[in-house]
């Protein structure tokens, strides 16, 4: 069975030292090795940015394909070979900026996916931009007066969207976060994982010490229900989405390749495209 | 006894025109006819005004007429936008209720039947179309029992008692008018079919039907006018062979999921038109940069914007080449029969594979809407070439990554998908090496970009143009592409009699463009002809581009959303043919012949 070192590869990621996504990528590699995959059964489908980087970070296919749309072509892969663990993985902007429609409807489509978002508040690659992360009042290059928009409540979003498995970590938790992606993977169903991944560079105010400060950890809320879906809106907005731990989890509603009718459980990609020529026969027969 | 007859019905959209016509060719069809099938319809569901319009032969056609035989009008607005197009002893059947009147001038004969009393008398006035076609076949005195059969297939699912009803529907309708016209009408006797079974659908079906035969089990798609009938073929069949067709949010998703689901190795496709290719051309991009063998459908409509969504364009050509920035190989199709969209379709996904590369099927609304009989189809013509696809991969000593995009001779490397040991390697739009890896190296870039753009240098496209080329130094070569093909031919059968020789090619290739196909057709014409559906003259464009002749070239253009009639094609040529003549003398040259 494969460690987690057979998860990595010799690239030296370009990140700047100190950033967020070095423990996501730790995490996934060990997410990866601890629920007993082989780094061929894994798939790694990242968008653009700084984060979008990691499927080449990561010792398993992957693809990093345009910005905004890891989660459509996730998906495709997914449908495509259902025996594949596949993860989407990008930043803020690319999820919940440009990407948000296909978030939205990933969440609801509900394909047995994960989706690793690493959520630094800004536009990091591009060099210091707001993100819809970014707070009302946060300055970037783009909002030298600060930003006269609203964040986004992406969490609060996906609850309403029909999501069945919601977490969120931090990028210096990370046991936490192994032990959440190795849950989204497990979970039958499209698994949604923000992590609050610090830029180091261009983001002076969402720190490291600032989320340790303002974070709460569901490990430590007792009593906290993760099945009951009012119970996490609420804690969401009494926490501004500070939070972090699994935040809802719906182990009932199937996924989309279940519910869909006579989808086989082995991988399509494995199968003989040819049709008979009694198929062929029963097709043609419609128009005669 | 005639050959051809022109039959159309008029009535406002949702009322039963479609349902009239299809039971109306579908027994045609039985009997062996060729048929034509246009559509006039708007964006609109209920209300406006539709027509539907048949062309019957006992020979192959692919156009539609000039004039027309039968009318058959549920309102009055029928019978006023369409008695213009009726030949001098034309017959117009039309629903009693509304009062139907002839127009001044016109010397049509009127058959008032009572259409909606005798289905509401039968129980339901949903029964119009049945009396409507039942009248219809009576007057052509065609054989009852067959149009009976055709009945009982509609709405055998229903039970007895409806198809009963309807039967009787028709049998009222033939019964009423017969007896108004004393018998069915001599006039527009028909020849007997020559019997042949044939195929009698869209181009869009078509498609669909090539899709399922090319082991296409994914499709990833967005519903707009005229590509829906592709996406709704297949959400009917792909689960039937495992498959599944997903209506993603938008045509991003729908490319990308393409993209994601043939990398990881099942044939996938999407259709859409215009305004949806125009947003897929970056992911189109992706595809081109990675390798990754993708097809795309465009049902061309009349563009800009949201345009005329449902009218004949062939204006999205140059998007199709163009569309997408930087460079990448892709490969554009454009069949023009409905035997062309169903081998054209399976051809597209072996040309994806064997290249590596996105490939464009580009119809046009009347291919992929208009009804038409079709040759039966050849189960032993399909063959699935999945080109360099690797199942298994010697492990390396060296623990280095599979090169998949290894510098070969041809410029395609060997492909593997997620799953297979010892495959993995990166996939990236960015820049890369031959395992995948990001590269700025000015060396791999130009090594990279001569592989990925030379692949198509030697491409086989099986008939990438169709000639007609009965004369070695034609007066005029006539080009065109997709759905105009019949259009032309039987404009040429007319410039013959006039004694104005002509040779005819349909480009199917569009990108990379047949040069060496094309240019001794060119060559050897006095004038070239392109003809084609949008306002700038994009084939003609190509020609210039690719093989020069602009001193030949006349272009001949219709963008006002309806087809080229077979008379209009004729007289343009003339036209051109007579000035021709003119100018040896003046020196002159006609560059436009717009409609």
């Amino acid at each position: 069975m494969a460690t987690f070192k057979e998860f990595r590869n010799n690239i030296k990621p370009n990140w700047c030292p100190g950033c967020g996504d070095f423990s996501v990528q730790a995490a996934i590699q060990r997410a990866a090795a601890n629920v007993g995959l082989e780094p061929e059964q894994l798939a790694v489908i990242s968008g653009i940015g700084c984060s979008g980087r990691i499927s080449g970070y990561i010792n398993a296919y992957g693809l990093h394909g345009i910005h905004g749309r890891a989660l459509p072509i996730a998906q495709g892969v997914k449908l495509a070979n259902r025996e594949l663990t596949v993860i989407a993985s990008g930043g803020d902007g690319d999820g919940f900026a440009i990407g948000m429609g296909h978030t939205i409807h990933a969440i609801r489509r509900n394909i047995n996916i994960t989706y690793i978002v690493m959520d630094n508040q800004i536009y990091g690659l591009t060099k210091g931009q707001t993100s819809p992360r970014s707070a009302e009042g946060f300055k970037t290059k783009s909002t030298p007066e600060g930003s006269i928009e609203s964040a986004l409540s992406p969490l609060e979003l996906a609850l309403s969207s029909g999501a069945t498995f919601v977490a969120q970590s931090f990028s210096s938790d990370l046991k936490q976060l192994t032990a959440l992606i190795e849950e989204g993977i497990k979970h039958e169903g499209f698994s949604l994982i923000n992590v609050f991944s610090p830029c180091v560079t261009f983001n002076k105010v969402n720190t490291y010490d600032w989320f340790k400060e303002n974070i709460t950890n569901l490990d430590t809320v007792e009593g906290y229900d993760s099945s009951n879906r009012i119970q996490a809106m609420t804690k969401l907005m009494e926490t501004g989405g500070l939070l972090t731990g699994l935040i809802y989890q719906n182990k009932e509603r199937k996924s989309y390749e279940d519910l869909v009718p006579g989808f086989r459980k082995e991988a399509l990609a494995g199968q003989n495209p040819e049709i008979t020529a009694e198929q062929f026969n029963q097709l043609v027969a419609e128009f005669r | 006894m005639i050959s051809q007859l022109s039959w159309k019905i008029g009535g406002q959209q949702g009322e039963g025109v479609e349902s009239t016509d299809r039971i109306f060719s579908t027994a045609l069809n039985r009997l062996g006819y060729y048929l034509y099938g246009y559509r006039h319809f708007s964006s609109r569901i209920k209300g406006g005004h539709t027509n539907n319009k048949i062309r019957i032969s006992t020979s192959p056609i692919r156009a539609i007429s000039d004039d027309l035989d039968i009318l058959v009008a549920f309102d009055q607005e029928s019978i006023d936008l369409n008695a213009h197009e009726l030949c001098q002893d034309g017959v117009i059947v039309a629903d009693a209720k509304f009062n139907p009147t002839v127009p001044e001038g016109s010397s049509a004969k009127l058959f008032a039947v009572p259409i909606t009393a005798i289905a509401e008398e039968l129980g339901t006035s949903l029964m119009k179309n049945m009396v409507a076609s039942g009248a219809s076949w009576a007057l052509l005195g065609l054989p009852l029992e067959v149009f009976n059969k055709a009945v009982e297939e509609e709405f055998g699912r229903k039970g007895q008692a409806i198809v009963d009803k309807n039967v009787e529907a028709v049998k009222r309708g033939a019964e009423y008018v017969l007896e108004l016209a004393g018998g069915p009408l001599e006039r527009f006797k028909l020849e007997p079919a020559d019997g042949k079974e044939k195929l009698f659908m869209i181009g869009n079906d078509a498609i669909g039907l090539g899709a399922v035969a090319a082991g296409c089990r994914i499709m990833s798609a967005y519903p707009i006018t005229p590509a829906s009938e592709i996406m709704e073929y297949l959400i009917k069949k792909l689960p039937k062979f495992g498959g599944t067709v997903v209506q993603t949010e938008d045509e991003i998703a729908a490319i990308t999921m393409a993209i994601g689901a043939n990398y990881a190795g099942v044939r996938t496709m999407t259709a859409s038109a215009g305004p949806g290719l125009s947003l897929m051309m970056e992911a189109i991009g992706l595809a081109g940069m990675t390798e990754t063998p993708v097809v795309i459908v465009d049902t061309q409509r009349g563009g800009p914007s949201t345009g005329l969504p449902t009218k004949q364009e062939q204006s999205d050509i140059n998007a199709l080449i163009y569309g997408t920035h930087g460079e990448i190989p892709k490969i554009v199709l454009a069949p023009s029969s409905i035997e062309e969209c169903f081998y054209d379709t399976i051809q597209a996904f072996n040309l994806a594979e064997k290249y590596q590369v996105p490939v464009i099927l580009a119809t046009d609304l009347q291919l992929s809407l208009g009804k038409q009989s079709c040759e039966l189809l050849d189960y032993s013509k399909i063959v699935i070439d999945r080109g360099t696809l690797v199942d298994e991969v010697p492990e390396r000593e060296d623990g280095s990554l599979f090169k998949r995009y290894e510098l070969t001779e041809n410029g395609v490397s060997p492909r593997v998908i997620p799953g297979v040991k010892n495959g993995i390697h990166h996939v990236t739009g960015v820049e890369h090496d031959e395992s995948g890896r990001p590269s700025e190296s000015p060396v791999n870039r130009q090594k990279m970009m001569d592989k990925r753009l030379g692949k198509l240098d030697k491409i086989q496209v099986d008939n990438p143009i169709h000639v007609q080329a009965p004369h070695q130094n034609p007066d005029l070569l006539i080009v065109g592409m997709g759905s105009t093909g019949g259009t032309i031919d039987q404009a040429r059968e007319r410039l013959e009699d006039e004694g104005i020789t002509t040779n005819h090619i349909t480009v199917r290739l569009m990108h990379p463009f047949p040069v060496e196909e094309i240019q001794p057709y060119l060559e050897q014409a006095k004038q070239v002809v392109v003809l084609e559906n949008n306002a700038t003259g994009q084939l003609a464009g190509l020609i210039k581009l690719n093989a020069g002749y602009s001193d030949k070239l006349v272009n001949m253009l219709k963008y006002d959303g309806t087809p080229f009639l077979p008379s209009e094609v004729y007289s343009k040529c003339l036209d051109v043919h007579s000035q021709a003549a003119l100018e040896k003398q003046s020196g002159e040259l006609v560059k436009h012949g717009n409609f």
